[in-house]
């Protein structure tokens, strides 16, 4: 569609926007948002994504509670987040327009479906009787509202194909990315492309594929005719690295992860879960994946998840179970049989916003104490918590190689947001990655010691059923050392206790140190971990660009600790740590290093905003 | 991963191959050794390797058990052996996985799992050895309990009314159902060694004597003296005859059951033919309690049609590797919209 982009208008140069489509949830908005996003990836901008979405599936029609959400922002520069500030805003309704709305930065774009905006809608979604936000000039002055009316022209424009009114009403959402392709300049190939397969696909209406197509050019075409736009905007690509890129989100980016991890090891991966909100996806990601001899299983229970994966550990297999914050609490005691038998296991917990059922699609870094502390006994597992969407890749595979390396339980800590968030990823050379060691003992003339121990990672022997001559028992029972016989003895379950602690430490030697980006030494290190990588890092640049002394470092080993950290923490005068909870990491690091370290929480079910994150490093410098 | 067969024939092997060099540390006198024994002398019968068993147990008295076999074992968490069993299972199919479990453990915990496992028909053989109470715990009642009955969390009697595992289980799908006595070693090891070599979930309920917290609760049907006239011998294609002078029998009366007495014109012909294929038999067979009527001891359903789970999970992969040939992750990293930058 390029040929279509010379036009009589201005066209203004951005270096980002940061769009967010709001509707109904049935209004299709997250495979606009999606859509938008692949064009703005394969266009070459940088982008970050932001799906916000209500646990109900379809809440009553046009209600504020049913408002579906998805934030883009693409960029020509490096960015991290998908924007603090809204600067277009597309409202399929009155509700969507009314959650929204305040997000949208002052003078922005806001683009509304005028037809949902009647009397009807309007009180629907709690606006007082003979109100309009439209006719509200206090509120429209504030912002560039422009007022289409997409369900109208949208059956317009479709009047012909002799389609249903249902029919032809699904369709606005691709009228509405269409007039959004055309006020920012994009190909609309993409979506023809992806619309023409997806739809493809069913047989027996192979006529909405057409449909959709037609009205997604019927919105260009409407931006381009209609003058209704001053001005076009332009946001050229960003400066990546040369190599093979794709969008992925956090939850693909753990399923790639666990395949290229079983590869990698070269052995079987077996995946259990209950199903569980946000981290559902990965059981479905996985289980279309049997061609890679990847089983999965959805159990009948969060316990029985996790005792399956343990069980196929037992067996040979690399067990995973994943789940969010109330399932792993239903795991906790599975998870301490694991520490106790040693074997490798791998628990994936996108955290969600708690607690108890909390708000479950909203996203929340609090399970970081329950997955340190949260078993009963000294139950020491390994921790670690991947920094955004397509870490999830590498941190995915980092968990089963400490897993077996260390023959114990690894908590991997994503969240809601990197898990639905989507960025651009360059797909890895995969002999770049390390093979993983995987020993099984083979029968040997000296009785076996199912509890002797690797000097080096004091990880015990991983024996498979099925060998002849290793016949043995595991059990979660204290146990001898070496023999690994039922124990009472003082002496012994002191040592063994220590073993296991200093076991989970030895992974400290295989870790990459803790990095630090800006001054080596100064006023401020933001210490960061898991998803608020983004935010931290953008607002660690901005104070820097505004001249202040601050530095930020980012924990993706939660424990053990990368083993500079004690280093790192004393070359700053003060440790601020921004999480969204109410100062776990801080509870740790203090008592761990005795720093009087300042926290910055906030637990709104949302990631920082990086303008509210720099404003409140501001306060404590000035403070 | 499954194991090789390796090609030298199989070991000659003695009860004593499968005793652990552990000591048993139950009660004296407990149901669990006449079990234990009965165990240790089925599984050289069996054309298995030893060391392809593994026992699984949860948390109890006889969730020691493992600990005593000389085989691979795993000695878990209450209530959740059969998903330790389960993930065993799904990682290699070729392995021989027993459950040993009492009836805290299979049946009030791990309840829930009890149900999917059997409903799975996940090929594992099941070891429910039930007395009635807790022991472990030291002697609150127990989901098979009867009501009533006076402990010490229920000193004014038990409010709960008895759980029926045959009938669960029968409820449940489970395809392999027998009911066995922990003091009849014969008949134990005939239905272990059916059970064993089942394809599916084989569970058996053992009538097992706690003599410090529960003795006798199951005296009725174990002791020589009263067992002919309080249990009825399952045999297929047999009719239900029971008695110390074997004239008795059970006949149909509508859709219930009822004892009577052979002779007088009523003869064997007159009696229920026990089918282990049918489900519906079993489960009312489930329903014969003491004393209205002698309780079934043996095979109450064998039903070798259903596949495993095990094997459809392993059939879908291999299904799933004939249409898209073994998957490669390069592919699969890029089955998406990509971009190149140059």
């Amino acid at each position: 569609m390029k040929e279509h982009s010379v036009t009589d208008r201005s066209v203004e140069d951005l270096d980002a926007v940061a769009i967010r489509f709001c509707g109904d949830s049935g209004d299709g908005m997250q495979l606009t948002g999606g859509q938008f996003t692949s064009t703005s990836a394969i266009f070459g901008n940088d982008f970050a994504t932001f799906p916000d979405f209500p646990a109900e599936i379809r809440a009553p029609k046009g209600t504020t509670y049913g408002v579906s959400g998805y934030q883009v922002q693409f960029a020509s520069t490096d960015i991290h987040t998908p924007g603090d500030r809204v600067n277009a805003m597309v409202a399929m309704n009155p509700a969507g327009f009314k959650v929204n709305i305040d997000d949208v930065e002052l003078g922005g774009i806001v683009i509304v479906n005028e037809d949902e905006f009647t009397e009807v809608n309007l009180k629907k979604c709690g606006y007082p009787q003979g109100y309009s936000p439209l006719e509200d000039e206090q509120l429209t002055s504030k912002y560039r509202v422009f007022r289409v009316g997409m369900s109208r022209l949208t059956r317009e424009s479709l009047a012909e194909t002799g389609m249903g009114a249902k029919d032809i009403d699904r369709c606005r959402n691709m009228y509405a990315l269409g007039i959004v392709y055309w006020l920012f300049d994009r190909p609309l190939d993409a979506t023809i492309r992806y619309l023409q397969d997806y739809y493809g696909k069913r047989k027996d209406r192979p006529e909405i594929a057409a449909m959709n197509v037609r009205a997604l050019k019927a919105g260009y075409y409407f931006g381009e005719t209609a003058e209704v736009f001053p001005v076009r905007y332009r946001v050229a690509p960003a400066r990546h690295e040369p190599g093979t890129y794709r969008r992925i989100s956090g939850n693909e980016a753990v399923v790639l992860g666990l395949v290229a991890a079983a590869q990698k090891a070269d052995t079987q991966l077996t995946y259990a879960s209950y199903p569980i909100t946000p981290a559902s996806d990965i059981i479905h990601g996985l289980a279309r994946l049997k061609h890679f001899g990847i089983k999965t299983l959805q159990a009948e229970d969060e316990i029985a998840a996790v005792c399956k994966a343990i069980g196929a550990a037992f067996a040979g297999d690399i067990g995973v179970t994943g789940t969010s914050g109330p399932g792993l609490a239903l795991k906790t005691e599975a998870i301490g049989m694991a520490v106790m038998l040693e074997l490798p296991l791998v628990v994936i917990n996108v955290q969600r916003a708690g607690p108890s059922t909390g708000m479950p699609t909203k996203t929340e870094q609090a399970d970081l104490l329950q997955a340190m502390f949260g078993r009963p006994g000294e139950s020491p597992c390994i921790v670690v918590a991947p920094r955004s969407p397509s870490d999830c890749f590498h941190m995915a595979i980092e968990a089963v190689r400490l897993a077996i390396t260390h023959m114990c339980p690894v908590i991997y800590l994503s969240d809601g947001y990197i898990a639905n968030g989507a960025e651009p990823w360059r797909i890895p050379d995969l002999d770049t990655i390390p093979p993983i060691r995987v020993k099984h003992p083979t029968a040997s003339d000296t009785p076996f010691q199912p509890y002797a121990r690797d000097p080096e990672t004091l990880a015990r022997p991983w024996a498979i059923p099925g060998v002849p001559g290793l016949e043995h028992r595991v059990g979660t029972l204290e146990k001898q050392e070496e023999t690994g016989n039922v124990s009472y003895d003082p002496e012994n379950h002191e040592k063994m206790a220590h073993l296991r602690a200093a076991k989970v430490n030895r992974a400290a030697g295989s870790i990459p140190p803790l990095e630090v980006r800006g001054p080596e030494t100064g006023d401020i290190l933001l210490l960061g971990w898991g998803g608020t990588y983004g935010a931290i890092t953008t607002a660690g640049d901005r104070l820097r660009e505004m001249g202040h002394s601050v530095a930020t470092a980012h924990l993706r080993y939660l424990n053990p600790f990368p083993p500079n950290i004690e280093q790192v923490l004393g070359r700053y005068k003060t440790i601020a740590i921004p999480e969204i909870n109410l100062g776990q990491l801080r509870q740790i690091i203090r008592a761990r290093y005795l720093i009087d370290a300042v926290g910055i929480n906030q637990v709104r079910g949302k990631s920082f905003r990086v303008d509210d994150l720099t404003e409140r490093v501001e306060a404590l410098i000035k403070h | 991963m499954t194991t090789a067969q390796p090609p030298t024939p199989l070991p000659t092997y003695k009860p004593k191959d499968f005793a652990s060099d552990q000591d048993v540390r139950w009660c004296p006198g407990c149901g669990d050794y006449a079990v234990l024994a009965t165990v240790r002398k089925t599984l050289p019968k069996l054309a298995r390797r030893k060391e392809d068993y593994v026992f699984v147990s949860g948390i109890g008295c006889a969730a020691r058990f493992p600990y005593y076999m000389e085989t691979y074992g795993v000695h878990s968490i209450h209530g959740r052996a059969l998903s330790v069993a389960t993930g065993i299972k799904l990682a290699n199919p070729a392995l021989e996985v027993c459950v040993v479990c009492g009836d805290g453990d299979l049946l009030s915990i791990g309840g829930n799992h009890t149900i999917h496992t059997m409903r799975r028909n996940v090929d594992i053989t099941i070891l429910l050895l039930n007395n009635r109470i807790y022991g472990l715990t030291k002697g609150q009642y127990s989901p098979t309990s009867e009501f009533g009955k006076v402990t010490k969390s229920t000193p004014m009697g038990s409010l709960d009314f008895p759980l029926n595992p045959l009938a669960v289980a029968v409820g449940s799908g489970c395809t392999f159902l027998a009911r066995c006595i922990d003091v009849d070693a014969p008949g134990l090891g005939s239905v272990l060694q059916r059970a064993i070599e089942h394809k599916g979930t084989s569970f058996m309920e053992i009538y097992q004597d706690c003599n410090i917290f529960n003795h006798e609760t199951w005296f009725y049907a174990s002791q020589k003296g009263s067992r002919p006239d309080t249990t009825i011998q399952l045999e297929h294609g047999k009719p239900l005859v029971f008695g110390t002078d074997r004239d008795k029998g059970i006949r149909r009366s509508d859709c219930r059951l009822e004892v009577v007495q052979l002779g007088n014109g009523i003869t064997e012909d007159d009696l229920v033919v026990h089918d282990e294929t049918d489900r519906t038999l079993a489960f009312v067979l489930s329903q014969m309690h003491h004393p209205e009527f002698p309780e079934p001891i043996g095979v109450l359903l064998a039903d070798p049609s259903r596949p495993t789970y095990d094997q459809l999970v392993h059939d879908q992969i291999a299904e799933a590797v004939k249409k898209n040939g073994t998957g490669s992750i390069e592919d699969l990293l890029r089955d998406t919209e990509t971009w190149e930058v140059t």
